[in-house]
């Protein structure tokens, strides 16, 4: 295809001017945090980071595809324990473990999503729910019969004499990480596939008829989605140098719900937006406590889960397109005040 | 299997058949699938702790004050709640549900924090183990739950079936639109809904906390007894009772002669044996299925 066409600017990522302008901005100052933040600013852009790549992954089943799974944390702890079993076992270098754990998360999405080629809905919620538990439990029966008390200790990665530990490197390794998972998202969601997955969501019947094959593309959704997760399960046991079967429960998957839904359903920068809302959460929660009565106090967890409840009940009953529905909004709304002729040159 | 082996089986399905009636309650009436379920159990059962603090010389009251709340918390929940999520998608719906029971989790630690409470204990009563056949030996609490789990299965079965309340309810979950056009109040059956399953989710919680007490791991239980109601079929009570005790002799097989660690994972493997098989359960009705 010709440079130039219609067509081919439609593909552009960074077509225009002002696209372009945008995303230099945005990685300059992507590039220039880590050497003014704090290491505890540097350790919370480093968790929100890596939970993009999940809320991505999730956003892309759940938000596009229109199938609920609530398998996160399963996947999560499978590519973890991918990383710690393969590590303790034979010793494996990260460039083994980090595509086995792909494999292993495509696999389980395999498995994961061979339930919604017969049940869709509520159903499919509740098989993809059964098999947390049993991921849970081999990572639990692992660690019993190693009798490993404490979980499994994991070596930071090292290339050639440069270890991945500083807060600084492994900020620019996530980095890379989510960059190449919201460059996956976007491609899939713009392209054929995307399309397919949006007719899927709407009214799989309809997309049959259209000739999507309904069953290929439910299959690679949640293939796509695990093997994403998957990795990200990975990165987060080597970024914690350590892993525990505690930390991958129920309230894991709840989390990453949550980062969908305040987010914006079906919206690559709601899946962002909302990582760093739920990430960051909890601090301010933390923040808020200290003024809190001394009977509260060393309660925090408590007033997490209670917060987080309301929050999302909030945006559930009240703002159901999340985040990005507020920003859309506001954006409309300041659009109007502005002269509609600046609006129509905009829709040219 | 030897005698004690059953009796264990029919105690742990009694615990999984009464809290899976209100999973089917409510998901027969209004097909909403509720994730809190297990959090409002675990809420029923620290109403028993507060009213037997309250009341420690008169547990009767203590106990039906108790069930009251669990009874007023449902309807609550339907009235502040689940209302606006009526007509809305069955997505939506369950991830409120899901919300709804970190925010009871996070609620109950505030105020009953993480302490381990005793209601038995405070009521000044002792909790001796009960010969029901030779050699065979349940705690008396266990016991009253087994013979709470046969009364409110027939109690509920009187209730849908003879009842002007109990015709509305399987009307509404019939056909929502007929109902409603036979002059129903939808909202009005929603509510009983929730408020009979909170309730005998209540009653669930506070036998148990009498026989072991509670604590804030209590809501596992409730999640462990969604298996029972989807292997009997979602909207059958029949169902529910059969899948208990399906549910619960393979759990209690596992424990005994595979691995303890495998406790709380059964439930949910025979739910996916199930799920692949005959996805609409043994009893449940093949057509309301919501299947490709």
């Amino acid at each position: 295809m010709r440079d130039g066409s219609p067509y081919a600017q439609e593909l552009a990522l960074f077509g225009t001017r002002a696209r372009r302008i945008r995303l230099a901005a945005a990685l300059a100052v992507l590039a220039a945090l880590p050497f003014v933040a704090t290491p505890f600013l540097l350790d919370l852009a480093n968790q929100v980071l890596l939970a993009c790549i999940g809320a991505l992954a999730l956003m892309l089943l759940t938000g596009f595809a229109g199938l609920i799974s609530l398998g996160t944390a399963g996947l999560l702890a499978a590519g973890a324990y991918c990383v710690g079993v393969l590590v303790r076992e034979v010793g494996a270098p990260f460039w083994i473990t980090l595509p086995a754990a792909a494999v292993l998360g495509a696999l389980l999405g395999l498995i994961f999503g061979l339930p919604s080629l017969r049940l869709r809905g509520l159903y499919l919620a509740i098989s993809t729910l059964g098999l947390h538990f049993v991921v849970v439990y081999l990572g639990g029966e692992y660690e019993a019969r190693e009798v490993l008390s404490t979980g499994v200790m994991i070596d930071s990665p090292s290339i050639g004499g440069f270890t991945l530990s500083s807060g600084r490197a492994w900020y620019f390794a996530l980095l890379a990480f989510a960059a190449l998972a919201l460059l996956i998202s976007v491609n899939l969601q713009r392209s054929r596939t995307g399309r397919a997955w949006r007719a899927l969501r709407e009214r799989d019947i309809v997309a049959s008829a259209l000739g999507i094959d309904v069953q290929r593309f439910k299959l690679m959704a949640f293939m796509v989605s695990a093997t994403m997760t998957a990795v990200a399960g990975a990165l987060f046991a080597y970024f914690r140098n350590f892993v525990s079967i505690d930390a991958f429960s129920l309230y894991l998957t709840v989390q990453y719900l949550a980062m969908i839904i305040i987010g914006g359903m079906g919206s690559i920068p709601g899946a962002l937006l909302g990582a760093g809302f739920v990430i960051l959460f909890p601090y301010a929660i933390e923040a808020i406590a200290a003024y809190l009565p001394e009977r509260f106090s060393n309660m925090e967890f408590a007033i997490d889960y209670a917060a987080f409840g309301v929050v999302m009940i909030l945006f559930l009953l009240l703002e159901p397109a999340g985040l990005m529905g507020i920003w859309q909004r506001l954006r409309n709304s300041f659009a109007a005040r502005r002269a509609p002729a600046v609006l129509s040159r905009d829709r040219r | 299997m030897s005698l004690q082996l059953v009796a264990n089986v029919v105690v742990l399905a009694a615990i999984y058949a009464l809290v899976s009636t209100g999973y089917v309650l409510v998901y027969r009436v209004s097909r909403v699938l509720n994730l809190a379920h297990g959090e409002l159990m675990m809420v029923g059962a620290y109403f028993l702790v507060s009213t037997a603090g309250l009341f420690s010389s008169n547990p009767i009251l203590a106990l039906v004050l108790a069930a009251l709340c669990g009874l007023v918390m449902g309807v609550l929940v339907y009235v502040v709640l689940m209302r606006w999520m009526t007509g809305e998608a069955v997505l939506a719906a369950v991830l409120i549900t899901i919300a709804l029971g970190i925010l009871l989790r996070g609620l109950s630690i505030l105020i009953w924090t993480t302490q381990q409470f005793y209601p038995a204990a405070m009521f000044g009563w002792r909790n001796p183990p009960v010969h029901v056949a030779p050699g065979v030996q349940i705690s008396a609490a266990s016991l009253a739950i087994v013979c709470l789990t046969i009364v409110v299965y027939i109690g509920l079965f009187v209730f849908l079936q003879f009842t002007r309340w109990g015709v509305r309810m399987r009307a509404a979950g019939q056909s929502p639109l007929l109902a409603e056009q036979r002059g129903i109040r939808l909202h009005a059956v929603y509510a009983v809904a929730w408020g009979l399953s909170t309730f005998t989710a209540s009653l669930a919680g506070m036998l148990l906390a009498l026989d072991s007490g509670v604590e804030s791991t209590m809501a596992t239980i409730g999640l462990k007894a969604f298996p029972a109601a989807l292997v009997g079929g979602l909207d059958s009570l029949l169902g529910a009772a059969i899948g208990a005790l399906i549910v619960a002799a393979a759990e209690i097989a596992a424990i005994q002669y595979v691995n303890p660690l495998l406790s709380d994972v059964v439930p949910f493997l025979v739910l996916l044996i199930v799920l692949a098989i005959r996805p609409w359960g043994l009893f449940g009705s093949r057509e309301q299925l919501d299947r490709v």
